[in-house]
């Protein structure tokens, strides 16, 4: 900044060549984190006043490309313009001053403050005595012009999440933000609140400013936004799409793709009985709102079930309702005719249940543990590992280090904890430990994500192995090729309801589904 | 992912304020260390504490060689000494294991303090209540008074426990104020009820009631003439081996060992961690109590607050961390700081030795940070 001169020369240069209305671009983005490229080679632009989606699935790269626009996150390589000027942002303080602001997901609140205290948090001014009248009233006037109606004097810890979220954008606002970016934004609200917010965006617009609207939902974004930009792995499928002149059927195949990278020989297999049956299951999420709407499947031995959806839609819930780890409020699940639901995750286990959870390091190992102590995980309760009161070590390090040599597992002694484990070593912790149980049921919630290449194919031959030896395989995936050529049958949900169940692969129908038509209603257009 | 991006992003903010030579970036340790390095990394702590101490005792003008020398004397320098230092270890050990096994599943009891006063309490209520006869053999009279002085320890844990598990109130404070309770309520005992002519003690216990001492084998052993330590230190070293049993070799201490490193692993496993928070409390505060138990009886001998909350409860929770929650290593940290606490009164009755025993505490705990994290010094040029 000390070479204004310089900077000046540039900008008229650079007005010269680069169209007015283009608020933001960002040419060439390329960030990595280790082991996986979040972001490769993104080209993206905002142009003024206008609402513009992100569209991907989750972990397409949309929330790091915004994070290194907010000044979060640092590019590994890229330029970013806005104006036409090159910026090079080091924190989110800089990009606020460029008039970028960016609404995380999770807010970033002090909740025993008041609304206008938040606001005025980390600011220059005022600078010691702080008349807070004053500022409630400005806060006030600036929430009117843009219809984001909260009360200054309120604690944030009074206000529903909705509300919240307004706060955070006064807060933007207040900055001085020209351009919003909005993480996600519906995945917290009620319907209601998602319309209240669709209005502030729009006045928001009117009055000048410029959205990007981060989201996997095809509804909203075809409803909210100008153009849309859809990610995929980190790369850019469709740029600056005219959002009224597109179909959702459309949008779904640049989300989800249709490539089908690779084929597995999958052997023939009469399923047996039914193992699982979930019936008209209502369960509600973390923040206590609806997940789970009635959903129904069943499951049988030598059968893989895939369930496909975009993240969000109650994938989750499901598995911790099966398995024992969440309440239903409504519904049955039966194993084997027994009813498991509402009990504890014990009895699951004991009767037979495997589950593979989503997330490997916070649910399925225990970081600071040896190898040896996260694969009797499930098994210490019982002989020979148990031994009355006690646990016979020798048996248990001798059982650990044949799944260490059974599963091919790196590492190099049983006794190394398993936070120093790879993501594909520590999945094949969790695989030989709920396999090895010789499971009836078993569960697996994106086995392979962020796993390599040939990581992902052991997982899926253990997967088939499993298939073959008669068990019952519940695999509920965001990757739709791994479930169309895993699957002997896919189920779709969406917001908790489940849209149908389809044998052969017709990736258009998935689609469709996914984002939230019913098969019977698709049947019925086919039809006509 | 943040994690890793956030710190570097505040870094590079700060340097174009302030134009450095070097940055120092702290990175995790992702390769397992060797088996020695944490010992080294220990032993190096301890070593910078000292010299530490030693500036101080240099600059308040002493020579801190010969102070050292007198530590060591005044602790380990015969046998008599070593006695007395094994006297003060003892409560210590004890309430050291209580509080190594409930940090193990990382519930803060910082209330072994107030277990530790019911414990005695409760072997002193045995006295004079009178639940057994003046009479009674040191047999029965021994075991009862360890099985009320750890049951009302346990007691006292199973409140906070129970709070815990069931409303998810804050150990911390619970544990906390129920040590005051404790005292208050000793104190209501002991001046209302069992005061001894006034005074704010209880009668002397009888014979039969004390733990034996090794004095009480002079007859036999001439060695052990006026050697004070009491069986309470052989019990307590029986404790660390069933604590170490429990933690290391049982299913129930597989259970406490999940739960404190990653409860939702736990809950995934089909742990039951309600009943686990309240029977693990209650171990802690069993324990704790049994300190309280062995310091009435094998110690003071009579029923009174000043000698008993004498903070054995809160030393308990330091002896703990820097054993590193290993009860054989709680057996050795006790020792040592029986010691520092007996020589401290050779040197000066307060002040320096509680602050050699502060820095050895910070330099420790603050060690542990490089077993976690290496540090690079990176030069800023080669950086941009």
């Amino acid at each position: 900044m000390e070479n204004s001169n310089g900077l000046e020369k540039i900008k008229i240069i650079n007005d010269q060549f680069s169209s007015e209305e283009n608020v933001v671009e960002m040419r060439g983005i390329y960030k990595r984190f280790p082991g996986v490229i979040a972001n490769d080679n993104v080209d993206f632009t905002l142009k003024h006043g206008e609402i513009h989606a992100l569209l991907g699935e989750n972990g397409a790269g949309k929330s790091t490309l915004m994070n290194v626009l907010a000044g979060l996150y640092k590019q590994d390589s890229g330029k970013i313009l806005v104006h036409g000027r090159p910026v090079n942002f080091s924190s989110p303080r800089d990009a606020i001053l460029a008039g970028i602001g960016m609404v995380h997901q999770h807010f970033m609140l002090v909740p025993s403050q008041s609304v206008t205290e938040n606001i005025l948090l980390g600011l220059e001014n005022p600078k010691f005595h702080i008349n807070l009248n004053e500022y409630h009233q400005q806060i006030e006037a600036l929430g009117e012009r843009f219809s984001l109606k909260v009360d200054p004097r309120a604690k944030i810890w009074q206000l529903s999440v909705g509300e919240q979220q307004r706060v955070e954008l006064i807060k933007l606002l207040y900055r001085g933000a020209e351009v919003l970016i909005m993480d996600e934004p519906t995945a917290v609200l009620a319907p209601q609140e998602i319309e209240d917010l669709f209005d502030t965006l729009r006045s928001m617009v009117s009055e000048g400013k410029s959205v990007i609207f981060i989201s996997h939902k095809l509804q909203e974004v075809s409803e909210i936004a100008d153009r849309i930009t859809v990610l995929r792995r980190g790369k850019v499928t469709a740029s600056g799409l005219d959002a009224h002149n597109i179909s959702r059927k459309e949008l779904a195949r640049q989300m989800v793709g249709r490539d089908v990278v690779f084929r597995l020989e999958k052997e023939p297999r009469t399923p047996g009985e039914v193992i699982l049956e979930v019936k008209d299951i209502h369960a509600d999420n973390d923040k206590g709102l609806p997940a789970l709407d009635g959903v129904s499947l069943n499951v049988r031995a030598g059968e893989i079930l895939g369930l496909a959806g975009v993240a969000g839609n109650g994938q989750r819930e499901l598995a911790q309702v099966i398995a024992g780890m969440r309440k239903c409020k409504q519904g049955k699940v039966l194993m084997r005719g027994r009813e498991i639901s509402n009990r504890s995750a014990r009895v699951g286990i004991q009767s037979g249940l495997a589950y593979v959870p989503e997330d490997r390091t916070h649910t399925g190992t225990s970081p600071n543990l040896s190898v040896t102590d996260n694969v009797i995980m499930k098994k210490y309760r019982q002989p020979p590992i148990a031994r009355g009161w006690s646990i016979h070590m020798p048996t248990a390090t001798h059982f650990a280090q044949e799944l260490k040599q059974s599963y091919e597992i790196a590492v190099p002694t049983v006794e190394t904890p398993v936070r120093l484990l790879s993501g594909g070593n520590l999945q094949r912790v969790i695989l030989a430990r709920e396999i090895s149980g010789k499971p009836d049921l078993m569960i697996a919630v994106q086995p392979t994500r962020g796993l390599d290449v040939g990581a992902i194919e052991a997982v899926h031959h253990l997967l088939l192995d499993q298939r073959m030896a008669g068990t019952a395989i519940l695999l509920i995936s965001e990757e739709l090729e791994e479930l169309l050529s895993l699957s002997d049958r896919v189920a779709v949900i969406y917001e908790g309801k489940i849209m149908g169940e389809i044998i052969e692969e017709d990736l258009d129908t998935i689609g469709l589904m996914m984002t939230g038509t019913p098969l019977e209603q698709i049947r019925e257009s086919e039809r006509l | 992912m943040s994690d890793n991006s956030s710190p570097t992003a505040s870094t590079s903010s700060l340097q174009k304020r302030i134009k450095m030579p070097f940055t120092i970036r702290f990175e995790p340790l992702l390769k397992q260390p060797p088996k020695w390095y944490p010992t080294l990394i220990s032993l190096l702590a301890i070593i910078v504490s000292l010299t530490l101490g030693g500036l101080v005792i240099a600059f308040a003008g002493g020579n801190p060689f010969q102070s050292y020398a007198h530590i060591a004397r005044a602790s380990f320098g015969n046998i008599g000494v070593i006695s007395d230092t094994i006297v003060k270890a003892t409560p210590l050990l004890l309430t050291g294991l209580a509080c190594s096994i409930a940090f193990r599943m990382k519930l803060w009891n910082i209330g072994a303090e107030g277990q530790f006063i019911m414990g005695a309490f409760g072997a002193s209520a045995v006295v004079l209540a009178p639940l057994l006869p003046a009479e009674t053999s040191p047999w029965i009279f021994i075991p009862v008074m360890m099985i009320v002085g750890m049951g009302l320890g346990a007691f006292w844990g199973f409140i906070p426990g129970y709070l815990k598990a069931k409303l998810n109130v804050n150990e911390i404070i619970t544990t906390l104020m129920l040590n005051y309770i404790a005292i208050a309520w000793v104190n209501f005992w002991i001046f209302a009820v069992w005061s001894e002519g006034g005074f704010q003690m209880s009668p002397k216990f009888p014979d039969n009631a004390w733990l034996p001492r090794l004095a009480g084998y002079a007859d036999s052993i001439p060695l052990f003439r006026g050697l004070t330590t009491h069986m309470g230190f052989l019990i307590g070293i029986l404790a660390a081996v069933v604590v170490w049993y429990i933690i290391s070799h049982s299913r129930w201490g597989y259970e406490i060992r999940l739960i404190g490193d990653n409860p939702r692993a736990a809950n995934y496993a089909g742990i039951n961690i309600t009943r686990n928070t309240i029977f693990v409390m209650m171990l802690s505060g069993a324990l704790a109590g049994l300190g309280g138990m062995s310091e009435v009886t094998g110690v003071i001998h009579r029923l009174q607050t000043s000698p008993l909350a004498a903070g054995y409860g809160f030393t308990g929770i330091i002896v703990a961390w820097l054993a590193k929650l290993n009860p054989f290593v709680v057996i050795i940290v006790s020792v040592l700081f029986g010691a520092l606490i007996l020589a401290g009164r050779e040197i000066q009755p307060s002040g320096v030795p509680k602050l050699i025993q502060g820095i050895i505490l910070v330099c420790l705990i603050a060690s542990d940070f490089l077993l976690r994290y290496r540090i690079r010094i990176i030069r800023t040029a080669e950086e941009a």
